[in-house]
């Protein structure tokens, strides 16, 4: 059964969130999401480009109270 | 209050050091005791290894009797710990001896895993370890021309140094008279140049003016040693002359073969800096999961405010101080001159143009090191 895991990049310079999100995807089977917690504006952008280049898949992207709480799964 | 720390590197030398001068009365009234278990007989600067890569350092200049940057009252033994059990409060050594605990310190840092990526081990080079950075510098003395690609594996110790190690080549290659028969490229894991916006911002425009090639969102997949080709996860691919790496680094093996956490980063409170589910466990430097550089500074920002909790705790309590994130990094930007970033959980560092005054207070810094880890600065 696929898990999902929360990765708590808010309030992050560095390594900051991608970096972050890399980390944790090398740690989670296929099939399992990623959901990142993120205060950083440029998230928003940054991951979906870096999931589509990689061939992952984006599962929900959406910001509540300043939070940015972006779904990933992880498909290779 | 029995304090047991396990790690002899900066964040636990720092935590045991600060530890005993806060507790020195409560030491000699035997009301508290500091016991230190280490890998090693001898400490390691490691940023200096970087030096060492380019021929300014030897890396016997890098090392300490580790005893000898020990307060006298710490109980200190060279024999590392295999087993935990936390439920328990005690640990196991390699030598078979078990050791109880009221506070746990685990500072055990992290290590180098070349070995996640095909052909990473043959085909790079890095300065990450000490045989590591002589052998480059024997590299570049015998590089003539043609590629070089740095690369990047996530997470990584020390992320300024990626960026370090670009300005340092070029300066090397400008004073060998030979800087336009190199190129130097750049592949970065995420879609700037460094995980800092600021530092990738004031970064950029010094790469453009010293014709570094750069490449962002490139993830190293494998290495094809025999033509000497990397590829990335992302699909592209770089045929070089001489790779140099930044490996993916992991936590120490003891910490994943006692399932304390995965990959050996141990689950921490960002503040508190407790390992989640154990309140007197204190996790800290790359030992931790947290979101933060894993530097020496941020070991040592943490070390204090980890000495600072167990010595309140001892004497009346309670914790007092939380952890806010706080990491300071010296920027070697060649030609004898750097800058620095500083920042926490809650504020960006704002980067200064790079000065030689900067420059040489790192290099004060350097020599001033053994002090702080004493405890001292």
């Amino acid at each position: 059964m696929s898990q999902l895991k929360v990765v708590d990049a808010r309030n992050t310079y560095c390594p900051g969130p991608l970096m972050e999100l890399i980390t944790y995807m090398k740690q989670i089977e296929v099939g399992d999401t990623i959901e990142l917690l993120s205060t950083d504006s440029g998230t928003a952008n940054d991951v979906p480009e870096w999931v589509n280049k990689i061939g992952h898949e984006m599962v929900s992207s959406e910001q509540v109270e300043e939070v940015w709480h972006i779904k990933v799964k992880k498909a290779k | 209050m029995n304090i047991l720390i396990v790690g002899g590197g900066t964040g636990g030398t720092i935590v045991a050091n600060n530890l005993a001068r806060r507790l020195s009365s409560e030491i000699q009234n035997q009301k508290a005791k500091i016991t230190m278990l280490s890998a090693s007989d001898r400490h390691m600067y490691q940023p200096g290894l970087l030096y060492v890569a380019f021929g300014e350092m030897m890396p016997d200049e890098l090392y300490r009797d580790q005893k000898g940057l020990m307060e006298p009252s710490i109980d200190f033994h060279v024999d590392p710990v295999e087993k935990f059990e936390l439920d328990d409060n005690k640990v196991t050594t390699k030598s078979g001896k078990t050791y109880g605990y009221d506070i746990l310190v685990i500072a055990t840092g992290s290590r180098t895993m070349p070995k996640k990526i095909p052909g990473l081990v043959e085909g790079a080079e890095t300065f990450y370890t000490e045989e590591g950075a002589v052998k480059l510098f024997k590299k570049l003395r015998e590089f003539e021309g043609g590629k070089i690609g740095i690369v990047v594996g996530v997470p990584h110790k020390c992320p300024i140094a990626p960026v370090e190690a670009v300005f340092a080549l070029h300066e090397y290659f400008v004073k060998r008279g030979i800087r336009d028969k190199v190129e130097i490229k750049y592949n970065y894991p995420i879609n700037r140049i460094h995980s800092i916006e600021n530092v990738a911002k004031w970064a950029k425009p010094e790469f453009d003016r010293m014709g570094i090639v750069y490449e962002t969102l490139f993830n190293v997949e494998e290495v094809d040693v025999e033509n000497k080709v990397v590829k990335s996860l992302e699909g592209s691919e770089y045929a070089y002359d001489l790779l140099i790496s930044v490996p993916e680094h992991h936590g120490m093996e003891v910490i994943e073969d006692n399932e304390l956490g995965t990959a050996g980063w141990i689950p921490t409170d960002r503040h508190s800096l407790t390992m989640n589910g154990h309140d007197n466990v204190f996790v800290l430097g790359d030992t931790t999961n947290l979101p933060v550089s894993k530097t020496g500074s941020a070991a040592h920002f943490q070390a204090e405010v980890v000495a600072e909790n167990i010595a309140s705790i001892t004497k009346i309590g309670t914790p007092v101080k939380d952890y806010d994130g706080k990491v300071y990094c010296f920027i070697e930007a060649g030609h004898e001159k750097s800058t620095y970033a500083m920042f926490n959980y809650e504020n960006p560092p704002d980067l200064r143009e790079a000065n030689k005054s900067m420059h040489w207070l790192k290099m004060g810094y350097n020599k001033m090191y053994w002090t702080s880890v004493r405890g001292l600065l």
